[in-house]
């Protein structure tokens, strides 16, 4: 039997009869479950992580933010069409703070750029990004402009771009599932660290993400 | 106009030349403020359309288009330039036209004219710390001169109101600050649901009656104007669809009409027939998601997606033409990109008795609710010669009774052919600009019916030279959007990109009527007049 571990992290546990490596070594677990299997108790085994993240997957809640044209997409997916509710994606919030993820839909520019960062680090890990449309995603057709960011990623990370100008709302649907395998495959309790984004760093140097 | 042009030629200083229902004024900067006066007073000019900045190269100028409401199909062009390029100052003109004092802003904003007398000389869309004026022919692009801001733009460069007022033949600079220390503030914006884009409003408030509204606009502001200098015609077209992008095939409409008119072509009959029922498709979808959005800020989520489940049909209907839902990209210069899909007349024929079901609907659901009609009745009073001075056209310009349908002043495309009423409505009140939009959509049912049977066989496109160049010349064609009259000027210098193009954006007046509107009503109201008068945000920023 392939060796199987529970992602909880358990550190300076000291029970007299079990050794400390047996807490990451879950053979006896397959083994107990097998055996009340065969007699007849419904047991399932699984790690918590994946358990959670059934439940984040399909309840993530966006922030209600579009600056332009991809926006009125974005109200499509929510409307009765195509409906964002079946995947459990319909709770919109207009607070940061309640909401699990971003969708900038529509070109962001210079003065923008300071209030979608302050969105950003408004919202409570763990946070995710989508890049809705070709502005989020390089500047779309208004590239070559002054006062343009070429790409949301400057500012912020992005976990998935959805093509588009605008993107149909079943392509937005489809960036949704993405990120729904995404988080789906995330362990829970060993999160990717978050880049680290000072608002106010002490310089006016322009933005880096660590 | 033979008289206005008889009485132009006893001023000394104006040159004047005529060409067709537009007379062209040419003045001396020295005397434009009174050209304007006399324009404005005595010969009824009582409409700016709108102001553009030109730089000539050698001269920074400004062009004023100017219109009557008697006579609206009469257009008058001021034109004036300063050599100054260091401190190029004009005379304000916003106390003879309301709407001057944000185009003004604007003209500041891109090429550093300075309007004297004019109370607030504060960027508009770029923020106060910007190095130069992007639309000037000299400005340095380099992008480390202005990097992306790793902060908000700080209070005291949003509230240090400076302006240049002339007293006694001297100039006086000064500043002073929009609110007082102890005015209680807040912040609509940028990112508000009931904002309609990133519209940031500071309210200064007394309880909860609005005392003083501020708008602050640029943060969609794309630099369209700038990026069109280095476009070609054809490329110009898919960003004017990209500025108010529920009206989008109309803001085509008027690039396309506004090249054609200046090559000397026109499109065939059956471009004609098929752009205006676009045209009318999209007011309808315009209309619907507006009343959808208005009845959402009021708490109904129902009926926005009643609104959306109607405004996918529309976009079912493009889809199958052109390909695109929301940018249907059809309309090219010298008439369609492409024929008509074989099912679009059949789609269109059975569309309309739906939307004229559904319309009965959407009053049933909502028109006659109470809640909403308290909100809505006796709230948010516009008059009709305040919307002239500031320039509210569209439906909320009607509303409060005043003819402004480019439709019916001066026909384009298939409108003469049809028979359809301009909804007039004269109570000036939120509700009046509420319902005038579900009006609307039935007086465009009307036009589409006239015409879905009657489409022209034949051509659906002029043809065009590879490389499109305009002839020399300044060029002016406004449409009739789903919010108002846009205006394309393009200046061209023979070549095959533009000189200078601007977009005439209805939603920037609108914008600009809000603190006229809201000032002294409740906070709540607001965000019911905002959703009335149905703005879009990244037209106005372009």
């Amino acid at each position: 039997m392939e060796e199987r571990s529970i992602d909880m992290e358990v550190k300076n546990i000291r029970i007299p009869n079990m050794k400390y490596e047996d807490f990451n070594d879950n053979e006896y677990l397959e083994q107990y479950v097998d055996e009340l299997q065969r007699n007849g108790v419904n047991v399932v085994l699984g790690r918590l992580s994946d358990f959670i993240n059934w439940g984040r997957s399909n309840s993530v809640w966006p922030l209600t933010f579009a600056t332009s044209c991809c926006g009125i997409e974005f109200m499509c997916v929510a409307a009765a069409r195509t409906d964002f509710a079946r995947f459990g994606w319909e709770v919109t919030r207009n607070s940061p703070r309640q909401a699990d993820v971003i969708f900038v839909c529509g070109t962001i520019v210079h003065k923008m750029a300071p209030v979608l960062t302050r969105l950003y680090e408004q919202m409570a890990e763990p946070k995710y990004v989508i890049a809705v449309g070709s502005c989020a995603i390089g500047g779309g057709p208004f590239k070559s402009s002054y006062h343009v960011l070429k790409g949301v990623n400057e500012i912020i990370p992005v976990d998935v771009y959805v093509p588009g100008c605008p993107p149909r709302p079943d392509a937005i649907l489809y960036g949704m599932m993405q990120l729904a395998r995404k988080i789906k495959v995330q362990n829970f309790f060993k999160l990717p660290d978050q880049p680290d984004i000072t608002e106010h760093p002490k310089d006016d140097a322009p933005h880096k993400t660590k | 106009m033979e008289t206005l042009e008889t009485k132009l030629a006893t001023f000394e200083y104006a040159v004047t030349e005529r060409n067709g229902n537009t007379l062209t004024v040419t003045v001396p900067s020295e005397h434009v403020y009174d050209m304007a006066t006399w324009l404005c007073n005595s010969e009824g000019f009582d409409f700016l359309v709108d102001i553009v900045g030109m730089d000539y190269g050698d001269m920074l100028g400004v062009i004023y288009y100017l219109s009557q409401t008697k006579q609206p199909q009469y257009i008058a062009v001021l034109k004036t330039a300063t050599a100054d390029r260091e401190n190029p100052e004009l005379l304000s003109l916003h106390d003879l036209w309301d709407a001057a004092s944000i185009y003004e802003r604007e003209v500041y904003d891109f090429f550093g004219i300075v309007f004297i007398n004019h109370p607030d000389m504060r960027r508009i869309f770029l923020r106060a710390d910007w190095n130069g004026f992007p639309l000037r022919k000299d400005y340095d692009p380099n992008p480390e001169l202005n990097p992306i801001p790793v902060r908000n733009q700080l209070l005291s460069q949003m509230e240090d109101v400076p302006s240049v007022t002339l007293s006694m033949g001297q100039e006086v600079e000064s500043t002073h600050k929009l609110f007082e220390k102890d005015e209680y503030i807040v912040n609509f914006g940028p990112q508000h649901p009931a904002m309609h884009g990133v519209l940031h409003l500071r309210v200064s408030l007394d309880g909860e009656d609005i005392r003083k509204i501020d708008p602050n606009f640029g943060y969609i502001h794309r630099g369209i104007e700038k990026i069109c200098e280095s476009y070609t015609y054809p490329q110009i077209l898919h960003l004017s669809d990209r500025l108010d992008y529920l009206s989008g095939t109309m803001n085509r409409h008027a690039v396309c009409l506004c090249c054609e008119r200046a090559l000397g072509i026109e499109a065939p009959p059956r471009a004609q027939y098929v752009r205006t029922i676009f045209d009318e498709l999209t007011r309808i979808a315009s209309h619907l998601l507006g009343w959808g959005c208005m009845c959402m800020d009021m708490g109904s989520i129902t009926a926005f997606v009643y609104g959306m489940r109607d405004r996918e049909k529309v976009l079912d209907i493009f889809e199958e033409t052109a390909g695109g839902r929301m940018m249907v990209n059809h309309n090219v210069i010298g008439g369609l990109a492409s024929d008509i899909h074989p099912n679009f007349q059949r789609r269109v024929k059975e569309f309309i008795p739906y939307m004229r079901k559904m319309l009965k609907e959407h009053h049933l659901l909502f028109t006659g609710n109470p809640i909403a009609r308290g909100r809505m009745e006796n709230i948010g009073f516009l008059a009709k010669d305040k919307a002239i001075s500031l320039g509210v056209t569209g439906p909320s310009g009607r509303a409060s009774g005043w003819h402004n349908d480019i439709r019916k002043i001066e026909p384009y495309a298939a409108y003469n052919k049809v028979d359809f009423e301009e909804v007039i409505r004269t109570g000036g009140e939120t509700f009046d600009r509420y319902i005038i939009r579900l009006d609307e959509i039935e007086q465009s049912l009307r036009i589409i019916e006239q015409l879905i049977d009657n489409i022209p066989e034949g051509a659906f496109a002029e043809k065009t030279k590879a490389v499109i160049r305009l002839p020399e010349g300044d060029y002016f064609q406004c449409v009739e959007n789903a919010r108002g009259q846009f205006g394309v000027h393009i200046t061209s210098r023979g070549d095959k990109n533009p000189y200078r193009v601007k977009f005439r954006s209805p939603c920037l007046t609108l914008v600009g009527a809000l603190k006229d509107i809201a000032s002294g009503l409740k906070v709540a109201d607001l965000i019911m007049i905002g959703a009335s008068l149905d703005y879009v945000i990244p037209c106005i920023d372009r």
